[in-house]
């Protein structure tokens, strides 16, 4: 049992779903779990830095109100009462929204993400917003213009990205879990990288409604937790048909916990031998053979087979993805909110100074090579030959689920780069997605769970891959493998104990 | 001998059609209102909103499609349209470019040379953009999102058109389809229906096309008669003189009777059209459009046709009641009341068109009621009313739509249809005016207007004229 | 490197893209650009005939709103955010001369 006011770090060990738990048995209350979550965050942002923005007064008011309607026996949901990360992409009322771009540097929205309002619907308290690349565009941390995110095993490395506060947040108890966004493996290569669990849903499966678009056919929010029971539980809350998002899905299978059984006998998983060729770390080869093995022991059909097309995801994936964004970021021209030029002449010049200095070079990188691949005279080469190997890519994949109930692979080809290391060569920082990219194109859900780590103590994240709308089977295979270990926190999440 | 030029003319029309909401948003669509009070996340471009179909767009789209000949994309979609300018708060409107709604269609229309099919190339759905007020006293321009996503069709026609006049009785044609589905008031003035003329001219007998521009910013048929002219003029001087038609899109000054280019170096015409991925397809059933074809109201060549049968209607008559669905709806609604089309059809014809031009109004303003003038129709045709009462009464049906048996009998307005009093009036009259009398019987047909009006005057206006007349001719023969 | 990226073109798809980039970034962006063609272009080992462009992934149509009245007036808040504001609009340079 816990003391009142005391350092309450243990709090921010357990799951979202034990502290939940005691919250509803009233032995913690919703306000000291918040409190506890923002003295961590205190304690560690010096050196993490996970967020952008904490919001101390909301959350404890938040945490109030949650209470009293737990008290009043008005909210009862596995959730209520945990104090939750929101990344920095998806709006909410009347709370700093940034994307870690400065050119949204005092944007604050009018309105709520729908995800974020079914967690605060359910209970959950929003601590704040998380680093990530800006406008989700990388895979470190580091191209946020609010100062990069120290992954927690080592504050030396990156957490990943582009979900690299979100994931950095939960492996460092800055939080008791936090919602992400995927488009290319912005959940699944940041948690593996620190050590925790996220899952990039069915495109489709969660409102994209508030969530500031990079590439709108690919992006997908999800969530991120310390574990696979957490992430079904956190999904099955933001999972929601939402009349306001056109591609969102009517689903009648989002009980994702019901899933969540240590039982894959006769699953048949399958794992692309194109994932395990030159690129890959050896370490991380080894981690995700064993965790393959670890499956075949517990009743799985594992084997390798060939998925193909593996090489052509990338330059597919930049080109569709830098083509949307392209489009969707012109909305930012410095006139109805965000950052605008001081000193301008004219119009023109005002929209080019404003987003000339508010956006980064990674961004100017993607809106330029998407406005040039849907520029006239080479729609067809670029964007519309890049559609046409999307529809390959899924056939490939509708393939491979006739025969195999899982993809299992890595999530990425190493662990976690130091600081500095990955952006000098954008090109080779693309590389990295290789293992997650595809499931975007092909609108599939994929889950990262940590398996094991490498010779540095870096976490190394086992991928598993599902066909559309069979999220339950990947969270079983993932809830089998947890079940073969134990949560492993970095030591700095729990220094303070000390 | 000057070369002979032909004027190529093709049109994009903009129509705003008469939903309640927005495209892709719950905002009103109603006209006025503070700038910005009927905007939300959607229609201002804020960040992670998302676009989600109206379904009365597509509906609408469809009807005027299927009313002008049009074959119907059943898989239809919505792609971006991307460029840069304050009105448009995504900087990328959305638009169809590759699969249309409809396309290939066409409507007749009706010249002084005759009848002619104008082809339509295809109409598209898109958003409307938002409005800039130009600041009198700043150098800047303050932006309105209350017209962002109103929802357009673009009606695109292919270039059939050789003259002004035909331009205009083509867009008259389309304004009455349109009107008449009730899918758009189709007003010039109010912006509810926008021209853009795509003009260009060869030599006369020439196979190939010359390079053409394309001229926005047309008010109203004036302007566009104007604009045709002063443009078919500009394009014959430059290629007189040995010089290029330049492919741009000019802008037309209506006060200055001038139009300008409009190009710029940061306007590169390259819009990067691409599927929007926040939108899903569009897919029209051979149900859907058989629902809306049944729905379809009859339009105006079927109405003509049918006043010249049903109602023994001349054509020149149906043609003027047909001319607005506002006209029709009134003729035949009062029609169905009194069942005297020809009465009927002379107020309309007459006094209802002689106060509109006095008023400098269209007959959709018109605001009495098909009842009120069926009343009247009938109090005149039974004599109940002369003609100058029943005029007098119109006028106020006219302004205040009012109840004309009520207004009658109120202000004493009835025909006196007493024998006797006529009579009496009529005698004193006699007595009263002996030169008048005497010029009458000496021949002078014309005096027996004068006596007359003594008596309608003594009658305070109350006498049917014809019985007056009749009565001084009979009695001024014994 | 197959695609050379010229300094016409940047210019023009910093046109495009309302982008001004100083005389270093427009020879990176060059070098960025190329490099990232060449690699795109990786996709024309692939066979695509016959193949159709795929924008969704899943064949869902028809997602409508009926034409109701939703929104009410958000005007305050939303110009909260706006750089420069008068009298219920958003302020921009003349648009017209």
């Amino acid at each position: 049992m816990m003391q009142k006011g005391g350092t309450d770090v243990n709090l921010m060990d357990m799951t979202a779903l034990a502290l939940a738990k005691k919250i509803r048995a009233g032995e913690v209350s919703a306000p000291e779990a918040a409190r506890a979550a923002l003295e961590q965050i205190k304690r560690l942002e010096g050196t993490v830095h996970a967020y952008v923005t904490v919001d101390e007064e909301g959350a404890l008011k938040q945490a109030e109100e949650v209470q009293k309607k737990i008290e009043a026996g008005e909210l009862t949901g596995p959730l209520a009462g945990v104090p939750a990360a929101i990344k920095d992409n998806m709006c909410t009322k009347g709370l700093l929204t940034t994307c870690s771009s400065r050119i949204l540097e005092n944007f604050v929205p009018t309105y709520t993400a729908q995800a974020v309002e079914n967690l605060e619907a359910a209970g959950v308290v929003v601590l704040g917003k998380t680093n990530m690349d800006e406008f989700a565009m990388g895979s470190t941390t580091e191209t946020s213009a609010y100062g990069v995110t120290r992954n927690p095993w080592n504050p030396e490395h990156v957490p990943g990205g582009s979900s690299g506060g979100s994931c950095a947040a939960v492996a460092a108890n800055e939080c008791s879990f936090a919602l992400g966004s995927d488009t290319g493996g912005s959940i699944r290569q940041p948690s593996s990288f620190c050590g925790v669990t996220g899952i990039k849903p069915t495109y489709g499966t969660v409102s994209r409604y508030g969530l500031i678009a990079y590439g709108s056919s690919l992006d997908q929010i999800g969530p991120v937790a310390k574990d696979v029971s957490d992430c079904a539980a956190i999904l099955e809350v933001i999972a929601s048909w939402d009349r306001k998002d056109s591609t969102s899905i009517k689903r009648d299978d989002c009980d994702f916990t019901s899933a969540l059984t240590d039982d894959v006998k006769g699953m048949k998983i399958g794992i692309p031998r194109d994932y395990l060729g030159s690129g890959l770390d050896v370490e991380v080869k080894q981690a995700i053979l064993a965790a393959a093995e670890v499956l075949r022991e517990k009743g799985a059909e594992v084997e390798e087979f060939d998925l193909s097309l593996v090489e052509y995801a990338i330059p597919a994936y930049y080109t569709i993805a830098s083509a949307e964004a392209s489009s969707n970021l012109s909305r930012f021209d410095g006139i109805k909110y965000g950052y605008r030029a001081k000193e301008y002449e004219g119009l023109h010049q005002m929209y080019k100074k404003s987003r000339s200095e508010g956006f980064g070079p990674e961004v100017k990188r993607r809106i330029m090579l998407g406005s040039f691949v849907l520029s006239s005279g080479y729609y067809d080469a670029y964007y519309l030959k890049a559609l046409r190997t999307k529809a390959l890519i899924k056939q490939a994949f509708d393939r491979a689920f006739a025969k195999y109930d899982v993809i299992l692979g890595p999530a990425a080809p190493a662990t976690a780069p130091k600081l500095g290391e990955s952006l000098s060569n954008p090109l080779q920082m693309y590389l990295g997605d290789i293992y997650t990219i595809s499931a975007n194109l092909a609108g599939i859900p994929g889950i990262s769970v940590p398996c094991g780590r490498d010779s540095k103590g870096l976490p190394i994240g086992l991928q598993l891959l599902g066909d559309c709308f069979q999220e339950k089977k990947i969270i079983r295979a993932a809830y089998s493998f947890e079940c073969s270990r134990t949560y492993e926190a970095p030591a700095l999440a729990g220094k303070a104990v000390e | 001998m000057a070369k002979q030029y032909e004027t190529v003319i093709g049109l994009e029309v903009h129509v705003e059609l008469a939903t309640k909401t927005k495209i892709f948003c719950g905002c009103s669509t109603q006209f006025g209102g503070a700038p910005n009070t009927h905007t939300c996340p959607v229609c201002t471009g804020m960040p992670g909103s998302l676009p989600v179909l109206n379904k009365q767009v597509v509906e609408y789209a469809l009807a005027v499609g299927l009313a002008t000949n049009c074959q119907i994309n059943q898989h239809c979609k919505f792609d971006r349209k991307n460029y840069f300018y304050p009105d448009n708060p995504q900087n990328y409107q959305i638009s169809q470019l590759y699969l249309p709604i409809c396309h290939d269609g066409g409507v007749e229309i009706e010249t002084e040379k005759g009848k002619k099919t104008i082809g339509i190339h295809e109409i598209h759905m898109e958003e409307d953009a938002g409005k800039l007020i130009h600041d009198e006293w700043e150098d800047c321009s303050l932006v309105d999102f209350n017209r962002s996503g109103v929802p357009l069709i673009e009606i695109v026609s292919e270039p059939d058109m050789r003259s002004a006049e035909e331009v205009i009785a083509y867009l008259d044609k389309l304004r009455l389809i349109i009107q008449y589905l009730g899918a758009s008031d189709c007003k010039l003035q109010e912006g509810s229906m926008r021209a853009d003329v795509n003009l260009s001219v060869r030599e006369a007998g020439a196979e190939k096309f010359g390079t053409r521009t394309e001229m926005k910013n047309l008010n109203s048929f004036k302007a566009i008669a104007h604009a045709i002219e002063n443009e078919r003029e500009r394009q014959i001087d430059l290629l007189e003189a040995g010089e290029a038609v330049v492919q741009e899109t000019r802008r037309w000054d209506d006060t200055k009777e001038y139009s300008y280019a409009m190009r710029s170096k940061e306007d590169a015409q390259d819009y990067r059209y691409f599927p929007d991925p926040d939108l899903t397809p569009v897919y029209i059933s051979d149900e859907w459009i058989a629902r809306v074809r049944a729905a379809q109201p009859e339009l105006r060549t079927e109405k003509l046709q049918r006043y010249k049968e049903e109602f023994s209607i001349p054509e020149y008559d149906a043609g003027i009641l047909t001319s607005s669905k506002r006209l029709a709806d009134l003729f035949e609604e009062a029609t169905a009341i009194c069942k005297k089309p020809k009465k009927v059809s002379n107020w309309l014809m007459g006094e209802t068109l002689r106060l509109l031009k006095e008023n400098g109004q269209e007959p959709e303003d018109l605001r009495f009621s098909p009842e009120n003038l069926a009343k009247l129709v009938n109090l005149a045709d039974a004599g109940t009313v002369n003609n100058r009462v029943a005029k007098e009464v119109f006028e106020k049906i006219f302004t205040d739509d009012i109840d004309p048996e009520v207004y009658v009998e109120e202000h004493g307005l009835k025909t006196v249809n007493d024998e006797g009093a006529l009579r009496s009036t009529v005698e004193a009259v006699i007595a009263a005016n002996p030169q008048s009398v005497a010029d009458y019987k000496g021949g002078k047909e014309k005096a027996i207007g004068f006596l007359v009006g003594q008596t309608m005057k003594a009658m305070k206006g109350k006498a049917d004229p014809g019985a007056v007349n009749k009565m001084l001719k009979e009695i001024l023969s014994r | 490197m197959a695609n050379i990226i010229s300094d016409e073109t940047i210019e023009y798809v910093g046109i495009l893209a309302k982008l001004e980039l100083s005389d270093e970034e427009k020879e990176q962006a060059k070098a960025d650009m190329g490099k990232m063609l060449d690699y795109i272009d990786k996709l024309n080992e692939l066979d695509t005939t016959g193949i159709e462009p795929m924008s969704h992934v899943f064949p869902v149509q028809n997602v409508f709103r009926e034409d109701m009245v939703t929104n009410g007036d958000d005007r305050e808040a939303m110009l909260k955010n706006a750089p420069e504001e008068k009298d219920g609009a958003f302020v921009v340079p003349r648009t017209v001369e």
